[in-house]
This record gives C-alpha cells, sequence and structure tokens, in this order.
C-alpha cells in the first residue's frame, strides 16, 4: 500500500483545493441530484396549474414584503396541522413555484391552504390593519398595498421568464397575459372570463381590493393568497391514493 | 489612519517595493486592507445588532412597523440577517483570514495593494448593493441568498478574486507548510463560491429590471436552498471562524494549537460531513423521506468533528488557564468555543426528527441560530478585532482591558437572557399548537399561541439591547486604542509587568 502522508496536501496548496472542492461537492451531489432523478419525488395529482398573471402577480408582492419570514407555506403530516390547516402538503403543489416559499418559521400561520378560508373583504381589512380583525396579532400594517397601482404592464415578459425555468405557459397564456390579469380583478368588465377561467381553473374572480375603478397591489396579493391550497381537490384523494 | 502609519510599520507599500522587500527577512504585508476590514467589521457590526433590536421590538410591539413599506419586520429582517452574517461576519473572516494568510506564510497578499483595494470596495458595494435593496422590496425570498441576480454576479466577481489573492499568497508562502487555519479558510472561500452560484441561478424578467425567476422549483429548489442555507451556516460562520480560532487562540494564549492530528482529522471531517446536513431543515415537508434520513443521520454525525474541533480549542489552553482571569480577549475568544460547543450539540439534537417535530417553525430555532451567531461567531470576532487593532495600529496595548471585560460580562448576559427566552418561547409555543382539550379539539387558537410570545418577545429584545449596548463600548475601546490613549488600568498594568509587556510588543 502506497503510503499517503497529509503532509503533501499541506505543501501544495492547489492538490488541497482540489481535494477540498471534491470533499465537499459529494453530500450535495448524493441528496439533490436524485431529487431530480426518482420519479416518486413529484407525485402526480389533478389541478396544480401555473399562477395566473394576477396571482403571479400577487406572489410578487408577497414575495417583495418578505412574508415568507413568518409564514410558511407546508403543512406538515400532523394530526395537529392537518387540523388547524388542511391536508398535508404535497410536493407537486410547488412544482412551479419559483423560488419555493415553504418557509422555515411560523411567527404566524401557515398559508399553504390559507384560499378561500376568508373572505376577500376580511383578508383587504387584515392587511391594512391585522390587529383590527385580531387584536392580538403581531403582523404589520400593509395598508400601502391598498393606494399602490399594481402596474406590471410587463406581465408577459414574467411569465415569459417562468416558462424559460420551466413552468408549462402557453404561447397563448402569454399573449392574453395582460388582458388576463385586468380581468381576474374586475368581474363586472367587458373581459372573456370563461377563456381566463378555461386557463387558469378555480382563479378567482373578484374585485379583491373593493375599489372597482382601479387594479391595486392589494388586489394582486388578495387573488394569490385565495389561490394557495385550492388547485387541488383532496375529496377526490384517499390515502391509498397518496400511498408511493 | 494616516496618522497610525508611520508606527504601524512596513504596510502600504507599492508593489515595486513589496517586490524587493520580499527578499528581505519582513516582507511588505498589506495591512492596510485588514485595517480597512476590520473598521468595516466594527461598522456594520453595530449596524446588524441595532437592524436586530429594532426588529426584536417589532414582534413585542408591532406599532413600531410603523405601516411604512420599507420599515416593514418582513423587509428588515432579511437586512439584519445579511448584515449579521454578510457584512459583519464578511468583514471578520476577510480582515482575519487576510491577516493570518500573510502572517502564516511570511508573503504579502498576491495581487498587490490594487486588487486588495478592490476586493474591500467591491464587498462593502455588495452590501450595499443588497441591503438597499432589501429596504426598497428587491429579494428572491430565499433565506440568507435574498440578493438579486445583478448583486449575485457582483459578489462572485469579487469572491473569485478573494479566491485568487488568498491561493495566491499561499503560492508564494515562504513557508514549506500552509498552517492549519489557511485549510479553513480556504475551504470557506471555495464552498461559498459553490454554494452561491448553484443556488443562485436564475432567469432575469429584463437585463434592465431587477427581478428573476429561480431556476429550480418546489421541492428541488427547497432543498437546493437548504444546502446552500446550512452550508452558509457551515463554511461561512463555521469553517471560516474556525480559521480565525486556530491562530487567534494559539496567538493570544502563546500556546500551540493543542493537537496536530485532532485539526487534520477536524478540518477533513468537518467539511465532508457538513454539507449533507440541509435537509435537516426539511423535515416532515415534501421532501422525500429518504433525504429527510440522510440529512438527519449525517447532522448527528456533525455532532463529533464539531467537538473535536471545540476539544482542539479549548485544550490550546493547556498551560495558559490562568490568562481566563487576567485576559478578557482571550476570555471572549475561549467563551466563543464554548458557545460554539453548546450550539453544536444543540442543532443535532434538533435534527432528530420528534424533536424537530416540536422545534421546527418556533424561536427554538431563533434561539439556537444566535447561541451560535451571538455567542460563537460575534464573540471570537470580538477576541479577534481586540487583539487585531493594537497590532494593526502599532499600538502596545488596548485603550483599556477592564472596559473589555465590561463588554463581556454584559455581552454575556445578553446571550443568555436571548437564548433562554427563545428556548421557553419556542417550545412553548410548538406544545400549545399540539395540544387538544379533554373534547378531543385543538385547544389553542393560534393567535392565542402568538398572545403567549408577548413578554419573552421583550425579554429577548432586553437581551439584544444589553448585546448592542457591549458592542459600542467596544467601538469606544478601539477607537481610544487607535487614538493611541491608554486608560487607568492599562497605565498601571504596563508599570506592574513592563518586561514581559515590552517583549510582547516588540514580536507583534
Amino acid at each position: 500500500m502506497a503510503k499517503f502522508s497529509h503532509a503533501i496536501l499541506e505543501k501544495n496548496v492547489i492538490l488541497l483545493a482540489i481535494a477540498t472542492l471534491i470533499t465537499v461537492s459529494i453530500g450535495g451531489l448524493v441528496e439533490i441530484v436524485p431529487l431530480y432523478t426518482i420519479k416518486s419525488t413529484i407525485e402526480p395529482v389533478k389541478g396544480v396549474r401555473p399562477y395566473s398573471p394576477l396571482e403571479l402577480a400577487g406572489r410578487q408582492i408577497y414575495i417583495r414584503e418578505g412574508c415568507y419570514n413568518c409564514h410558511s407555506q407546508m403543512v406538515r403530516p400532523f394530526r395537529d396541522e392537518v387540523e388547524r390547516y388542511g391536508p398535508y402538503s404535497l410536493a407537486a403543489e410547488s412544482m412551479y413555484d419559483h423560488p419555493f416559499q415553504w418557509g422555515s418559521k411560523r411567527t404566524g400561520p401557515d398559508l399553504a391552504r390559507v384560499g378561500g378560508k376568508y373572505s376577500n373583504a376580511w383578508q383587504v381589512q387584515h392587511l391594512v390593519d391585522p390587529r383590527s380583525v385580531e387584536p392580538g396579532s403581531v403582523m404589520p400594517p400593509y395598508s400601502f398595498l391598498l393606494r399602490r397601482k399594481l402596474g406590471r404592464e410587463d406581465i408577459a415578459r414574467h411569465l415569459q421568464a417562468n416558462k424559460a425555468v420551466g413552468v408549462p405557459y402557453t404561447p397563448a397564456m402569454i399573449a392574453a397575459a395582460y388582458a388576463d390579469m385586468v380581468a381576474q380583478a374586475d368581474p363586472e368588465g367587458d373581459h372573456d372570463h370563461d377563456a381566463l377561467l378555461e386557463r387558469y381553473p378555480k382563479a378567482m374572480i373578484a374585485d379583491f381590493d373593493g375599489k372597482p375603478e382601479e387594479l391595486t397591489e392589494m388586489d394582486a396579493l388578495v387573488a394569490y393568497l385565495q389561490i394557495l391550497g385550492r388547485m387541488v381537490d383532496f375529496k377526490k384523494y384517499t390515502v391509498k391514493d397518496l400511498q408511493q | 489612519m494616516v496618522a497610525a502609519t508611520a508606527e504601524a510599520g512596513p504596510d502600504g507599500v507599492g508593489a515595486g517595493a513589496g517586490e524587493a522587500a520580499r527578499s528581505q527577512q519582513s516582507p511588505a504585508y498589506n495591512m492596510t486592507v485588514v485595517r480597512q476590514f476590520t473598521l468595516a467589521t466594527a461598522f456594520w457590526g453595530i449596524a446588524a445588532f441595532l437592524v436586530g433590536v429594532v426588529i426584536a421590538l417589532q414582534l413585542a410591539f408591532p406599532v413600531l412597523n410603523l405601516d411604512l413599506p420599507w420599515t416593514s419586520f418582513g423587509r428588515l429582517r432579511p437586512l439584519h440577517t445579511s448584515a449579521a452574517v454578510f457584512a459583519f461576519g464578511g468583514n471578520a473572516l476577510f480582515a482575519t483570514s487576510l491577516y493570518v494568510v500573510q502572517r502564516t506564510c511570511r508573503a504579502p497578499l498576491w495581487g498587490g495593494p490594487s486588487l486588495a483595494s478592490f476586493l474591500f470596495w467591491g464587498y462593502q458595494v455588495f452590501i450595499v448593493l443588497a441591503g438597499t435593496g432589501y429596504v426598497m422590496g428587491i429579494t428572491q425570498s430565499k433565506e440568507y441568498a435574498e440578493p438579486e441576480w445583478y448583486v449575485d454576479i457582483w459578489l462572485t466577481i469579487v469572491w473569485v478574486i478573494y479566491l485568487l489573492v488568498y491561493t495566491g499568497t499561499i503560492l508564494r508562502r515562504k513557508e514549506p507548510h500552509i498552517y492549519v487555519a489557511n485549510w479553513f479558510f480556504l475551504a470557506f472561500i471555495i464552498t461559498v463560491a459553490m454554494l452561491h452560484i448553484v443556488n443562485n441561478l436564475a432567469v432575469p424578467v429584463s437585463w434592465a429590471g431587477a427581478k428573476s425567476y429561480i431556476l429550480w422549483a418546489g421541492v428541488q429548489d427547497a432543498l437546493t436552498q437548504w444546502w446552500y442555507g446550512h452550508n452558509a451556516v457551515g463554511f461561512f460562520l463555521t469553517a471560516g471562524f474556525l480559521g480565525i480560532m486556530y491562530y487567534f487562540i494559539p496567538k493570544r494564549a502563546e500556546r500551540p494549537v493543542y493537537s496536530y492530528r485532532l485539526s487534520v482529522i477536524h478540518f477533513w471531517s468537518l467539511i465532508f460531513l457538513y454539507i449533507w446536513a440541509g435537509p435537516h431543515h426539511l423535515h416532515y415537508t415534501a421532501l422525500p423521506d429518504w433525504a429527510q434520513s440522510l440529512g438527519m443521520m449525517f447532522s448527528v454525525m456533525l455532532w463529533m468533528p464539531s467537538w473535536g474541533g471545540m476539544i482542539n480549542g479549548l485544550m490550546t489552553l493547556s498551560g495558559a488557564w490562568d490568562k481566563l482571569r487576567t485576559d478578557p480577549v482571550l476570555r471572549f475568544l475561549v467563551a466563543s468555543v464554548g458557545f460554539y460547543g453548546m450550539s453544536t450539540f444543540e442543532g443535532p439534537v434538533m435534527s432528530i426528527k420528534p424533536v424537530n417535530a416540536l422545534s421546527h417553525y418556533t424561536d427554538w430555532t431563533v434561539g439556537h441560530v444566535h447561541s451560535g451567531a451571538l455567542g460563537w461567531v460575534a464573540f471570537i470576532s470580538f477576541g479577534a478585532l481586540y487583539f487585531l487593532v493594537p497590532k494593526l495600529w502599532g499600538r502596545r496595548e488596548l485603550f483599556s482591558l477592564k472596559l473589555v471585560s465590561y463588554h463581556f460580562w454584559i455581552a454575556t448576559l445578553g446571550i443568555v437572557l436571548y437564548i433562554t427566552s427563545m428556548w421557553i418561547s419556542g417550545i412553548m409555543q410548538g406544545l400549545m399548537w399540539r395540544a387538544y382539550n379533554d373534547l378531543g379539539f385543538l385547544q389553542y387558537r393560534f393567535v392565542e399561541t402568538v398572545e403567549a410570545m408577548h413578554p419573552y418577545y421583550v425579554i429577548r429584545a432586553f437581551g439584544g439591547i444589553l448585546f448592542l449596548i457591549g458592542a459600542l463600548l467596544m467601538i469606544y475601546n478601539l477607537y481610544r486604542t487607535i487614538r493611541g490613549n491608554y486608560a487607568d488600568d492599562q497605565v498601571s498594568a504596563y508599570e506592574a509587568s513592563q518586561p514581559s509587556r515590552a517583549g510582547a510588543a516588540a514580536t507583534a
């Protein structure tokens, strides 16, 4: 057996650097690469779809305001969490999330299934002044969302960038992106809502912020919150279906 | 700074002079850049602690969010974490690594003063770009990797130059062996480069805009992120700071490292095992079970090299333990290793799945992080700063050792309040979430668990304020040291022990 002396590495910085790089690469390769090759990593479920343009714009506000610092979007398979929040989260539910929003801290409650739990009016009121509806809350108020116009004329480019990283937006979705974004927050207006719902099933079409005359950041954020956890119909799945 | 140069000795010399000096006994070390990074460490430290106190108070008193976009918790929390990790910790690592590599290689920095200067200003630009971005809402929401694509590219450039300067300096060394502290610094630089690049791969929406979409999605993105996130702890906040431990503790204690063999084992086992531990941030999530179990297993194994390193650091004091009574700077360095041992025991415990089921998502994690960040990272940085400043500015000693001692005890009390309050609030909240009443219903609404946190959030903020006060004492002490002042306690100590003090100053 050839004799190895650690002094070889201590006297050659290039060898030391290469040995270090190899040593620190192994763990990551073994853990991350199989997530792309093992099929059962993401078990397919029906209903998961790319975000509608308005939801995507709202998701960007969620990220911008750092909501992930205090809210998780990952229900763990425990009795208390399933009772408190709803069915535990599946990998497929965040397969179009760039980046993921699972979070790491629950200063506030989990939001993975918050969609449809509260009315739009409650969500808006809670965002404007959290302690007016929940006196014990420590959440910051976000009243400025109601005053800020959404803008986002470039929403089609956002869909395109998502497509580039693997989200299956179709050319039709990209072409109609801006129109869809406006239409979702304007239920009374002259828009093709049927086409919107066909592209994005279960999307909530509403004047979220109670200000029909303008499209605000509040509209977008609430639209995003209202789709969270609603894409998959869990009544259709039993424990058996979800077993590997 | 200008006034100090005359006393500080051979530094700030141009490239030509450096060439000539290299053949002589004492090479032309570049201490200018070390001084710059040292001052930046102190500055950003205060900034990080201050923002930390602000957001701690916001959790206790939410009115302090002010209902303004740029002052709300969600934007300030990344500002705090990045300021602590990358601005304070990063500058401390730059200062110490560039000091250590020159001294232990007996060679000036590769690339000369201009490249070193680029490193300093380049890194400060990164910090300012990242920080101002957070406040304005520019973030990609990946924890500890929030800066957007253009800042990421800039950091990559700075980091590659750091790697070149560092390895270049080692290549031109006058010593046959590469000293152990440099292995750790090198592993930190290489691994952080790898983590940073892979975790931040993204497609920008447009070249003129800040927004981008991360290449990875969902479960794969989650593991990539925590492979990054945990090893930002493992390599930025651990391996790099172990480099500090391996140089500054032996230096200050004037004893050799306890065991050479242990440091070899420590190094390779630590860097091999750490990288596997990421999945423990994703226990019971939609990440496949096999990955969770693997992450837990390696996290538990990681306890061994961590404590091996702690033993190596602490036992270096063999025969010099008495110095802890008289030298508060050494006390900072040694206490930091103690905190390191404590948090690297707590970490593996929390990575065990049933424990994690309780601790995850709660303040227990926050407390754990801070026992490492305040107790280990900040304490060893304080020790290194107190060690470096007199040397870098050519002063015999610090302005006041008594102030160092006050700093030590005030900061320690702050940490104890911080971590104990977070233990209580974290464990309590975890238990309240899963509590059922006699009728089989969940006993508490979520908001009731939030209300129960209030007293602990107040205590935690108070602990943070103490820590900040301690750091302000340090700033004052360092400022007076640089000015060349000595407090009464130092003057009398100097007169009492003149022969040995003079000897120490001469070798500096």
